[in-house]
């Protein structure tokens, strides 16, 4: 059994408790305008340009992005940090790209972890059938669920699709009792309007007892280089407002209804 | 706790922060006047050297500065270094160098050149010690020594390289003599062939023993004048205290905790006074040794904690006011820093086993937090059975960002200690010490004998045995670069070149140690180290109960990176041929940068949790082990390893050129165990993986230096995800890590006006220095790191 991967980071310290290693699947069924990890965008390999600075001389050179690992080989990659994730409490994050569209692999690997006694994050979008959740979620200590946005016109544009079945499978979710934080990307004119802000809200409030806190992610420009390096256009504008006062007024919103807020993760 | 600096030490650390370093010519003008006379050559050496001891304590100057609660200088005052001619002779030139170099410099004034010129230098003149070696060493050592293979430690300085034990809080100078006459009376006058040098050795310890309690008295009666004089009525009952103080220690064991603190500073004073040994002296596992005086005078009401930090914040200041005695030329780049590595320890097990942290031990550590001093340096022992609450409190001092203290791992330390023969009682008492050596503490003589230049070994394998720099055949014939047909024979060559400089400095090291015992004993240390008392053998001749000689390697990541670089692109891939990969470092990637990245970026490197790389970090440090480790030494202990560079890794870099992994001529070397410079990028865990897979506990030490930004430390989250990381280095058995929490701009900043950044002190390599003191390069490499880090 094989996944299309494009990386594999380790002590990651912001993607769920203790130090953990990450795993970067590539292909991801939305397309945000905001997507700072444009290489996961597409489901295979694609050339990147590379920058190295040298003596104050920039060299170039082609790197493909993106392959394939069979599960064994992952999993040997992943067991390196172990003493480190038992010391921490850490674990190992599947993350993206969406991790879901290979959900059969990433079903696989959260059960071998999970049976390993490693602790399991998926970090996902959401944007999958609902089986996809059935079978990975016995395996799965943690979900860093992402909202990009409660009112579905807008998320249509700013995503290329629907937030229904996001939605539904948060309910999902929510019915099976499982661990959830949820990730809230926050891009000034883009996710961060009143609507969005307290539709979010009211579904945590429905729920509160299953969710409890929330990331808030403030728009970065540092898919800038990616852009560049894959010779594509940034789709989002030069000129977007610092998220900063934005984050701040959705943080004190969500505190003053007595959520955990963190920011950035 | 949050104690608040007392005026009175403000005022003091202040004075000593100010003071500048400088040369003093009384010490030696003193022991000048002793050998001129017809005594020292009546009696034996030992005696004579206790006799010259006695000579310099009790005509120095005493000094005694307002309000200060801790006394005693080793100058006539804070930092006015002494020189030591006997051991080494510094000319006119060096003296010339030293006031006006632009780092680490000591004013030299007027009357010490005059003293220099016309009393110390042509008495000395062919007698140091240091001349006596260097006429010793035959061709071959002179020329590796010449070409940057290694360095010599003992050529400038005394050995020390050693730790007080429990007994220097224990016994009083007087409890010492008694148990001088105990072993002088079992001595065998008939049968044992020895007992004239024992008896000798014996006899001057007690000289010395005796030198040190009227060097106190002296310091009792001017207190006693300052307190007749004295109009403020507080500070003449403060006096005359202190007067009592200096009356009962050194001579009987403290039985306070002021006492235990200035009974120290007089055996520490009196160590230093000696001889100009490496690494000072040091207390060793202070939260220990004053905890049960802590306890008493608490109970007995006499103590608050605010007094108790007084005191030792008092004691941190006569530490700063005692510089290293400077070291000239090769010897001062090796190591070159004011810091003289006094290493407090707090932390560990106790003999028998437990969790030895107190409250103490959080005590000291809001004083190495309050004081922000250059000295004495501290470190935490941790052992798995300490609490996280150690480590928590040692990183909130740590991302303040003075690059102290130092995280080190009590249960490596004792298995490397006890697998070199210690006994599991004298490696739980021990600790770290210098920048990070195992030793056991108060029982062992563990000595530095000088860094080994690995990568140079690496250039000289390549060019066939000749040094390029020096243009002198060094070694044997191994073979060209082009004639090895595969990677074995590389090594196989390597190995061969690496065994004959090894032979070389241990032939140097057996005669070196040799004139030590003859030449200079040091009585006065032979009486606190274990068992040279009952041995009636001198700390430098093999008196301690456990006698080391350490060769430190250096440059262990930038070899690695070299032998990877070839067997990746001329072996494996045959990306570059042997031939032009030399002509290329010949020309030092003149005319090839584009070969020089494909060296940087696009090849394997250790630090990365690469088998690929890691097994060659492996293969050489087997290698080192199997040449040294176990092997005699001429004071009856063995040779050992460790991996550590203080800032040796600059002057070995700029005696090598270009590199195989990419590194440019006279670029530093990379440092401890520590990857290259900016060649690890998979983070933390991954650097800790790869430096886990050398065998630390077959060492005395490894230094691994981690830089963070501040950023890591933001919350009790964050500290909880790097104490999870020392934990598991620790518990794959790594032997210590250090922080450096700083970011590039500040650094930048620093260099542009320094004047600004007068108290900025980082961390550059088991010690911390002043940013301002460091050299232009060393400043380099730190920023270069951050920048890396920061990315």
């Amino acid at each position: 059994m094989k996944a299309l991967i494009f990386d594999i980071r380790r002590f990651c310290v912001n993607d769920g408790p203790g130090i953990r290693t990450t795993v970067f699947f590539k292909g991801c069924p939305l397309r945000c305008l905001w997507c700072h990890n444009p290489e996961s965008q597409l489901n295979k390999p694609e050339p990147f340009l590379r920058m190295d600075k040298l003596e104050g001389k920039f060299f170039e050179h082609e790197e493909q992005i993106g392959y394939e690992i069979d599960l064994d080989e992952l999993l040997e990659i992943l067991f390196r940090d172990r003493a480190f994730m038992e010391e921490s409490g850490g674990g190992v994050t599947l993350s993206g790209g969406e991790p879901l569209w290979q959900w059969k692999f990433s079903a696989a690997l959260a059960q071998k972890l999970s049976e390993s006694g490693i602790h399991v994050a998926v970090d996902t979008c959401g944007y999958v059938q609902l089986r996809v959740f059935e079978a990975i979620l016995p395996y799965t200590h943690l979900f860093l669920y992402d909202l990009k946005g409660y009112d579905n016109h807008r998320h249509k544009e700013n995503t290329g699709a629907s937030n229904s079945l996001i939605l539904e499978n948060l309910e999902y979710l929510i019915h099976q009792r499982a661990n959830i934080i949820l990730r809230y990307p926050v891009i000034p004119g883009y996710t961060d309007s009143e609507d969005d802000v307290r539709g979010i809200l009211s579904i945590m409030k429905r729920n509160s007892d299953i969710l409890r806190e929330i990331h808030l992610l403030p728009y970065h420009k540092l898919g800038q280089n990616k852009y560049r390096g894959l010779q594509a256009s940034n789709p989002m504008p030069e000129n977007i407002p610092d998220a900063d006062e934005s984050v701040g007024h959705i943080e004190s919103i969500f505190k003053s209804n007595h959520f955990i807020v963190k920011i950035g993760g | 706790m949050n104690t608040k600096i007392t005026q009175r030490i403000e005022k003091l650390r202040e004075k000593g922060l100010r003071a500048v370093n400088r040369i003093s010519a009384e010490r030696a003008l003193l022991i000048t006047q002793f050998y001129r006379t017809a005594e020292p050559y009546r009696v034996s050496v030992p005696v004579a050297r206790a006799m010259a001891f006695d000579y310099i304590l009790s005509h120095k100057k005493i000094y005694i500065d307002d309000g200060e609660l801790i006394v005693g200088e080793r100058g006539p005052e804070p930092k006015a270094v002494p020189t030591y001619p006997e051991v080494s002779l510094h000319s006119l030139e060096d003296l010339r160098i030293l006031n006006t170099r632009p780092k680490v410099s000591f004013r030299v004034d007027e009357d010490t050149f005059a003293a220099y010129r016309d009393v110390i230098i042509p008495f000395w003149k062919g007698r140091s010690n240091r001349e006596r070696i260097m006429g010793l060493m035959d061709e071959d050592w002179l020329r590796s020594y010449e070409a940057g293979i290694f360095t010599e430690f003992q050529e400038q300085r005394a050995p020390g390289h050693t730790v007080g034990g429990s007994k220097i809080f224990n016994r009083g100078m007087l409890d010492l003599i008694e148990d001088i006459h105990r072993v002088q009376l079992k001595l065998d006058l008939y049968e044992d062939y020895l007992a004239f040098e024992k008896n000798e050795e014996l006899k001057a310890m007690e000289i010395a023993a005796r030198a040190l309690i009227h060097f106190a008295n002296r310091h009792a009666d001017l207190l006693e004048e300052l307190s007749k004089q004295e109009e403020d009525l507080q500070r003449k009952s403060e006096l005359k205290e202190l007067a009592q103080i200096s009356r009962r220690v050194p001579a009987f064991a403290p039985s306070t905790f002021h006492e235990a603190l200035q009974h120290y500073w007089y055996i520490h004073l009196g160590v230093i006074t000696e001889v100009n040994p490496w690494d000072s002296f040091n207390p060793g596992r202070l939260d220990q040794h004053l905890f049960p005086f802590w306890q008493k005078d608490r109970n007995e009401g006499r103590l608050s904690d605010e007094k108790a930090c007084e005191l030792l914040e008092a004691f941190w200041i006569k530490f700063n006011n005692h510089p290293a005695p400077p070291k000239v030329g090769v010897t001062a780049q090796e190591s070159n820093t004011y810091t003289d590595f006094a290493l407090i320890n707090v932390g560990g097990v106790k003999v028998d086993g437990s969790d030895a942290v107190n409250p103490l031990s959080y005590l000291i550590l809001d004083v190495v937090e309050e004081m922000r001093i250059l000295q004495p340096s501290s470190m935490v022992q941790i052992s798995r059975k300490n609490p996280d609450q150690l480590l928590h409190r040692a990183f909130q001092i740590i991302q303040t960002g003075f690059g102290q203290p130092s995280l080190f791992n009590t249960d490596a330390i004792i298995a490397e200690l006890v697998r070199q023969g210690k006994s599991i009682e004298d490696a739980r008492n021990g600790g770290a010490s210098g920048c990070v050596e195992a030793g056991a503490f108060g029982t062992e003589a563990y000595w530095l004998t000088g860094y080994l230049n690995l990568p140079k070994i690496l250039e000289i394998t390549l060019n066939n045995g000749f040094d390029p720099r020096t243009k002198v055949q060094l070694g044997p014939n191994t073979g060209t670069a082009e004639s090895f047909e595969n990677y074995n024979q590389l090594l196989n060559a390597f190995q061969t070149q690496l065994n004959h400089f090894i032979q070389i400095k241990i032939k140097g090291n057996n005669i070196i140690e040799k004139l030590f015992a003859h030449y200079l004993p040091v009585p006065f240390l032979s009486l606190i180290i274990d068992d040279c008392i009952e041995n009636g053998m001198d700390y430098n001749a093999g008196g301690a109960r456990y006698n080391t000689s350490y060769i430190q390697g250096v440059g262990i990541g930038s070899l690695t990176d070299s032998l990877t670089a070839i067997k990746y692109h001329v072996f494996d891939k045959k990306t570059l041929s042997m031939n032009n990969l030399i002509k290329v470092l010949e020309n030092d990637f003149e005319d090839d940068l584009s070969l020089r990245h494909l060296l940087v970026y696009q090849t394997p490197k250790y630090g990365n949790d690469d088998d690929y790389a890691d097994i060659e970090a492996q293969r050489v440090f087997e290698m080192f082990f199997e040449a040294v480790d176990g092997r005699p030494t001429a004071r009856g202990g063995k040779f050992r390893i460790n991996l550590l560079p203080t800032t040796s890794h600059i002057y070995f870099g700029s005696v090598i050129g270009a590199l195989p992994d990419g590194r440019r001529a006279g670029q530093p070397l990379s440092e401890g165990i520590s990857p290259v410079q900016g060649a690890d990028h998979h983070g933390p865990t991954a650097v800790i993986r790869s430096c886990a897979k050398l065998d630390h506990l077959r060492t005395g030490g490894t230094l691994l230096n981690q830089k963070f930004t501040p950023s890591f430390f933001k919350n009790h989250e964050a500290i909880q995800k790097l104490t999870a990381l020392v934990r598991t280095y620790f518990r794959l058995d790594g032997h210590h890590i250090q922080f450096n929490v700083v970011n590039a701009e500040i650094l930048r900043d620093a260099q542009r006006e320094p004047e600004k950044y007068r108290d900025l002190i980082v961390r550059v390599a088991g010690y911390s220095d002043y940013f301002n003191d460091l050299t232009p390069e060393l400043q380099e490499e730190i920023i270069r790191r951050t920048e890396h880090e920061t990315m």
